[in-house]
């Protein structure tokens, strides 16, 4: 593996990287002044997010700053308009943002300043799950001293620039990461998503328009800002630019959250990262970008981690989540615990995805337990066929149908072979807890 | 029962935040929550409703909505138990046998003393520190069943776990 620079993680290192007195000796709140003092104006600054290439890093790796230049021009619709923090980080496997949240708050909140800035937002709200207690006051905490400070609020650095940050705690819903979900959740009521168009640019929030970012998105505008598109640009690879914050899980040595540049394969996360697969096992599978993106078998190890050599691969590269299983595996209980979280999760408002995910669940985990039927798996494929692409209000169902459809397709002996045993030859071997009857 | 004094002078400052009241909702919940033993009471639900103009069964159906709001009491203490993907791979089902075996309680249930309730919860994002649980509001990551035991121990006898 190359030498490569790295900016996302090189502030953590330092003792109270949280605090302002030490974001400001890293150099913190140097882009908001640039931006602020030069003054560039709000299209320039869009321009240099369009220029960097940067694309979202919360799993659809949209283009960041074609996003933003999607808000409507101020002349011609005065509505207040707002941006919205995604930092309900939820999908399995996926860690990466409560680093930058518990250890480098402040580099968050000059993003979002930058980013209100660009989109002439008057504020913007950071929804943070309800279990990330640390990060929540950690970024709370950086938000009073930056406001302290001048840095949040009115006429910030003396300037006519004013923007207030809030923090908003959500409660454990996986739904909650969908962009409208979040905005239903954020305005008081049942994370239901909303169907689109209208799409939040257009009206998004309180009937305004409206951003939704994620944390680590919004985290490398400052860094795009002070040094450049070009600085940016010639990290990575000419579409997935800058670098990533890989999160690794499972049955490796070194499981952990990496900074890395695009454009590695797996194989060198996993061995040069990771530190190989554990317990001197082979590996067997990895979902290459949480537990939404389709499982991929050992001999597709050498894909490289960008976000279009992976959706060639025939997956996602989503949030970067890797999560590696050894040859012990059992693929039939990883798909039983994966369908049964998307289960779980599903709001309930279309029918394919409220029935659908439940019927997969409960498929896989009969099969899972030894009561599967042969035609089970031909089942699996037709239900996650009528359930996704874009048959629903949002990509839930698809959530669960695109891990169904690959794991079927590259594991199907391994389903065969419970199904014809009776039994699960991997299955784990200690004694279940004992459930509360009826409990959930 | 009515919101306490410091609750509402809390919401009162809460809701300035956004441009309509209800938006506060949220978080309000959360801190009726953690006021009340952490669960919310019908009559938490309704001096809500009252507090936020709406009727008690549109908050009721809201915190019904969120896994974090509890309709029914708990005991002392209450372990989260991550059962998603990454944990279970690093054992999160042995790790749930022993701490209900350490801590008395079934899994969606209470110890017979009222010190734990034990659920199971979906992906905390402590994935790369699997297995892990939550201990009222405290994430404890990295787990074997020797640490769990010890954690559990020293939250049963009152010290800062």
């Amino acid at each position: 593996m190359k030498e490569f620079e790295r900016y996302l993680l090189n502030r953590i290192a330092a003792a109270n990287s949280h605090t302002l007195p030490v974001y400001r000796q890293q150099g913190g709140y140097k882009a908001i002044e640039k931006v602020l003092k030069t003054p560039l104006k709000p299209e320039d600054v869009i321009a240099v997010m369009k220029d960097s290439g940067l694309r979202g890093r919360g799993g659809a790796g949209f283009p960041t700053g074609m996003k933003w230049s999607f808000m409507p021009d101020i002349t011609k619709d005065p509505r207040p308009r707002y941006l919205a923090v995604n930092a309900d980080e939820s999908e399995p496997g996926t860690c990466k943002d409560r680093v930058l949240m518990e250890r480098d708050p402040h580099g968050l909140v000059e993003g979002c300043l930058i980013a209100c800035y660009a989109m002439r937002a008057k504020a913007a709200y950071i929804y943070v799950r309800g279990e990330y207690r640390l990060s929540y006051d950690r970024v709370q905490a950086a938000i009073d001293e930056a406001r302290a400070a001048g840095l949040v609020g009115k006429n910030i650095l003396g300037t006519d620039f004013s923007c207030d940050l809030w923090m908003h705690k959500g409660a454990g819903a996986y739904i909650c990461g969908e962009e409208t979900g979040l905005m239903e959740s954020l305005e008081g009521k049942r994370g239901h998503p909303r169907p689109k168009p209208p799409f939040p640019a257009g009206s998004g929030l309180w009937r305004s328009p409206t951003t939704v970012n994620n944390v680590e998105t919004i985290f490398n505008a400052p860094f795009i800002v002070e040094r450049g598109p070009e600085w940016f640009k010639a990290m990575g690879v000419p579409k997935s630019t800058g670098n990533f914050l890989c999160g690794i899980s499972g049955h490796v040595n070194k499981p952990g959250v990496y900074e890395l540049p695009f454009g590695l394969t797996a194989r060198q996360i996993l061995e040069e990262v990771a530190g190989g697969v554990w317990k001197g096992r082979k590996l067997k599978a990895f979902f290459p970008g949480g537990s939404s993106t389709g499982l991929m078998p050992a001999s597709a190890i050498d894909v490289v981690m960008d976000h279009d050599s992976v959706k060639a691969a025939g997956s996602m590269f989503g949030t970067a989540a890797m999560i590696f299983l050894d040859e012990t595996a059992s693929i039939p209980q990883v798909m039983d615990v994966t369908l049964r979280f998307y289960d779980h999760e599903s709001c309930g408002q279309c029918s394919q995805c409220r029935e659908g995910t439940q019927w997969l669940h409960q498929m896989f985990h009969r099969i899972a337990r030894g009561k599967g039927k042969r035609e089970d798996l031909d089942l699996l494929v037709n239900l996650a066929n009528g359930m996704a692409p874009g048959k629903t209000i949002c990509a839930l169902a698809d959530a669960a149908a695109i891990p169904t459809l690959a794991a079927v397709k590259h594991f199907r002996s391994d389903f065969e072979q419970c199904i014809e045993l009776g039994r699960d030859p991997h299955a784990p071997t200690h004694a279940p807890a004992p459930e509360l009857q009826g409990a959930h | 029962m009515a919101l306490s004094p410091k609750l509402v002078r809390e919401f009162d400052e809460l809701v300035t935040h956004y441009p309509e009241k209800r938006a506060g909702l949220i978080p309000a919940l959360h801190r009726c929550q953690e006021e009340n033993g952490g669960w919310l009471s019908p009559e938490a639900i309704e001096d809500l409703a009252a507090y936020f103009e709406l009727e008690p069964v549109e908050v009721f159906g809201v915190a019904s909505f969120y896994p974090m709001f509890r309709m029914t009491p708990r005991g002392k203490h209450l372990v989260s138990v991550c059962h998603n993907i990454s944990c279970t791979l690093r054992g999160a089902e042995e790790l749930l046998s022993h701490v209900c075996k350490v801590t008395g309680a079934p899994v969606g249930g209470t110890s017979s003393d009222g010190e734990f309730t034990v659920v199971r919860v979906e992906c905390q994002g402590a994935c790369a520190n699997a297995p892990m649980f939550d201990l009222d509001g405290v994430y404890h990551e990295d787990l074997d069943a020797a640490k769990a035991e010890q954690i559990l121990r020293r939250a049963r006898e009152g010290a800062k776990a």
